[in-house]
Order: structure tokens, then C-alpha cells, then sequence
């Protein structure tokens, strides 16, 4: 349900750009970690609602998701975190650091050319 | 035919600026500020008003509430004589850096120790959303079940303390099948430093130690 808001934030962030560069947005890549608890569907929802009338009514938004990682405190290891597999895949050691989760990022927006 | 820019910016940066504000106000002043995160139920209340009444003497605390609608829990915290201020979400299931900026402006900081915020019940979204807090704890009450750190990680990896509330249901061979060392075991897999305190905030079983941890936490703070 935070989403809305999330989402509130993207549509300003966007259409800030968008006059910056004076041009409409058709589409936009958004990432962010899996503590962020983003569900695409609700987050495009929410989005196509508050969007309406706006500059950015109808684009597009591309969602990635990126895993926790671990760092093995053994041999260094950078790995993606498994729940149910918490343990280092190059060495087995279970003593391994949990890296800070990725922010939720705006990466990049693709504009239509006039 | 299109054109793409690379932006790179952070989308909640709005709370993160009103997060940043918290936190220096709080750093400033060395108060310790705790998130309590839950979902609805889990005794959050019940823990703070006991908290307040035991610890009285050595730690003056001050609340910020967090509900979707009423004042009920703030009324609760009233009762101790603490400090309150309720923030009324209307609706909204999490609590963002800019409400807590307004409420602690209406708090007496100054003459505080400890600032607890009692986020929303909700155990998703309020751990997204960062307040300017020194730490968060989460709450997992025996009757939710043992499963919660593996079906909810994101709160459980990014608290500082973990208190498992009404222990007591386990003891009195009530009908409820709940693990501790399974949710002891599943927190500390996402989260290695986490501390864990099963507590009863109805018979006081086990408060001690979470009181203990409070007085270090704040005297570590005020003795920087």
C-alpha cells in the first residue's frame, strides 16, 4: 500500500525531468532492493492513477529488483542472499556479512523525440 | 524514435531529507529515537506503557503514536503521564519523516531521554520508509506464528532488537504452536547482530532485560 506514496515521489521526480528536457516521457526504469517491499503491480497501478492529466499519463514504467547480497567472511565471496540457502556458494562458511539493501532508484527515462 | 537520460536519483529522497532533519535534531541533542514496528495487535502499547512505568526513575521517555484512525493509544500513553503526541494517519499505513518532524517539534525533546515512535500496524511498509530514528524495533507477538522473519525479512533484517511478546500464552499450555529458537534462528539469519528479548508485557516476564538494554543504549548515547 506504500506504493502510493512511492509512487507520488516517482511522478514528481519524473515530470521534473521532463521539464528539464522539455519533452514527454514514454517510459522510465526504476530499481530497487528487496527490502524496498515494491509490488510492480500495485506500483504501476497506483501510478497510472495519480498520472492521469499529467505529462507522464500512460508511460510506462520497468521495474527491476535487485537481491541482497552477502559477503563471505571467509574468502570474500560477493553473493546473492538466499533465504533458505544462507551460506557462502563458492566456500559453504555460514559467517558471512549482509550488505546494505539497494536504494529505490530512478535510473533513467526514455523521452519521445519532437 | 526516442532519446533515454540517465537520472540515477533516489525516489523517496522527500523523507530521506525529512529523515536527515530528524536525525540531526535527535544526534544534537543525543537522544536515542526508536521505530516500533508490528503488525496490529502484537501488544506495541501494552509494552510501552509498561516500559514507561517501570523504567520511570532512570529513563523519561516521550511517545509519538502513529494510528490510522483515533486516539485510543495515545490515551493509553497519557495514562502513564508520559509525554505524547498522535499523529492520525488517516488512512495512510505507514508513518513518513515529515509527520515526525511536526510531532517532535510538539514533544518537550529537552527534557527526554528516549523517544519511542509507535509506527502503524503494519509489519511491510513502515520498514520502507526511514524516519530519522537511532534504531528500530520490531515486535512479534506468539500468537502470529513462528514463521514471520521468513515471510516478512525486511523488518526483521533492518531492527536493532527483536522482542517476542506474550511468552506467557506459550508457559500456560494454551493452544499455541509457536517456536522462539525457530524465530530466534530465522531473525539472526537475516539480521546477525539483531538482539532478541522474549518478553510478557502482560505478566513482566522477561522485561528486565529489555530495560537493561535501554538504560546502556541511552547512557551510551548521552556518555559520547
Amino acid at each position: 500500500m506504500h506504493e502510493t506514496m512511492v509512487a507520488e515521489s516517482l511522478l514528481a521526480t519524473i515530470s521534473d525531468e521532463a521539464r528539464k528536457q522539455n519533452a514527454k516521457p514514454v517510459s522510465a526504469k526504476i530499481s530497487c532492493g528487496m527490502l524496498n517491499a515494491v509490488n510492480d503491480k500495485v506500483l504501476c497501478f497506483a501510478f497510472d492513477a495519480i498520472a492521469k492529466g499529467t505529462s507522464c499519463e500512460g508511460i510506462r514504467l520497468e521495474i527491476e529488483h535487485k537481491l541482497m547480497q552477502g559477503q563471505c567472511k571467509k574468502c570474500n565471496e560477493r553473493f546473492d542472499f538466499k533465504l533458505n540457502c544462507p551460506k557462502c556458494p563458492k566456500c559453504d562458511n555460514e559467517e558471512f556479512d549482509l550488505l546494505p539493501d539497494a536504494p529505490l532508484l530512478l535510473e533513467q527515462i526514455e523521452f519521445e523525440m519532437e | 524514435m526516442s532519446r533515454k537520460i540517465d537520472v540515477g536519483k533516489r525516489i523517496l529522497s522527500a523523507n530521506e531529507r525529512y529523515a536527515l532533519k530528524n536525525s540531526q535534531l535527535l544526534g544534537e541533542q543525543k537522544k536515542l529515537c526508536l521505530n516500533m514496528i508490528s503488525s496490529p495487535g502484537s501488544g506495541k502499547t501494552t509494552i510501552l506503557a509498561r516500559t514507561i512505568r517501570d523504567v520511570k526513575d532512570k529513563i523519561k521517555i516521550g511517545v509519538i503514536e502513529g494510528d490510522i484512525q483515533t486516539d485510543l493509544d495515545a490515551e493509553r500513553i497519557k495514562a502513564t503521564e508520559a509525554p505524547v503526541v498522535q499523529i492520525e494517519t488517516g488512512g495512510s499505513c505507514h508513518l513518513s519523516a515529515a509527520q515526525v518532524s511536526g510531532a517532535l517539534e510538539k514533544l518537550p525533546v529537552g527534557d527526554l531521554d528516549l523517544i519511542f515512535i509507535e509506527n502503524v500496524g503494519n509489519l511491510v511498509c513502515p520498514s520502507a520508509f526511514e524516519l530519522g530514528e537511532s534504531g528500530k524495533i520490531v515486535v512479534l507477538s506468539a500468537t502470529e506464528g513462528d514463521d514471520k522473519p521468513v515471510k516478512y525479512p525486511a523488518i526483521f533484517a533492518k531492527s536493532k532488537v527483536l522482542l517476542i511478546n506474550k511468552i506467557d500464552l506459550l508457559e500456560a499450555g494454551a493452544q499455541v504452536d509457536f517456536d522462539v529458537e525457530r524465530v530466534r534462528a530465522d531473525a539472526r539469519k537475516l539480521n546477525k547482530g539483531i538482539e532478541i528479548f522474549p518478553i510478557s508485557a502482560q505478566t513482566g516476564e522477561g522485561m528486565n532485560r529489555w530495560y537493561d538494554w535501554l538504560a546502556e543504549s541511552t547512557k551510551n548515547l548521552q556518555g559520547d
